[in-house]
């Protein structure tokens, strides 16, 4: 309640310094639920290919590698938007 | 077709992967170009952000080549253990990695030398070069494995 109270408080550019730390904070939050979501399928799915296949292991887990790098970029695109608004 | 592993002994709570660790090369290999990039990269943001955009562009190349790292070494050493270990230990590395990166730039958001843009720009910069550059290299290499294509 206090912290609420005390964004009320704000006039003019600290609320709009606020608002948009706030928005950078949440768009973070946002853009790394996607990357997260796609790493745990790639994962599982490499893990599931390497207990059947463990002969092709090194190649899944070289793919997979790759993989979680790629879906790792969202994210870090997220948080370079957030850096570049927020901070 | 069923769905079920063939031999229930080798489900992946239990399955270890013992031998080389293909990841730790690949994020060698990253390194390696990474040092090769770097020169440009730093000399591009000196040109347009001057001296402090030459340190923040060092500083986002040294975050995301010792991410790379810290992910291929997380991979490498939990396949040893399990590979159920290695599905969460990614998973919350992850989370980890990010909070870590989150940490190298508040840390350093009110220091005089940092250009927050060129810092940005940097890392994604950098991250998806890098990451281009290997796989093809990685895809050649899987696709006509007996032609060792040059580096």
């Amino acid at each position: 309640m206090e912290a609420i109270a005390a964004l009320a408080a704000l006039t003019g550019d600290e609320a709009k310094a606020a608002s948009a730390a706030g928005s950078a904070g949440f768009a973070y939050g946002l853009a790394a639920i996607g990357p997260g979501i796609g790493i745990g399928y790639l994962v599982g799915k490499s893990v599931e290919a390497m207990a059947r296949q463990p002969e092709a292991a090194g190649m899944v887990r070289t793919t997979m590698f790759l993989g979680i790098a790629f879906t790792e970029a969202l994210a870090l695109i997220g948080f370079v938007v957030f850096i570049l608004i927020g901070l | 077709m069923s769905n079920e592993p063939a031999n229930s002994s080798m489900s992946p709570m239990v399955t270890r992967l013992d031998g080389d660790a293909p990841e730790i090369q690949v994020s060698l290999d990253i390194l390696k170009r990474g040092g090769y990039v770097a020169p440009v990269i730093i000399a591009v943001c000196a040109v347009f952000a001057g001296m402090d955009g030459a340190i923040s562009a060092l500083y986002g190349i040294a975050i995301v080549l010792v991410n790379f790292l810290f992910a291929a070494g997380l991979v490498a050493f939990t396949a040893r253990i399990s590979l159920g270990l290695m599905m969460g230990a990614v998973l919350f590395g992850y989370l980890v990695r990010l909070g870590l990166i989150f940490l190298a730039v508040i840390l350093v958001r009110d220091a005089s030398w940092i250009s927050l843009t060129a810092l940005g720009l940097t890392i994604i910069v950098t991250h998806l070069g890098l990451l281009v550059w290997e796989m093809r290299f990685v895809a050649a290499s899987l696709a006509f494995p007996g032609l060792k294509p040059r580096k």
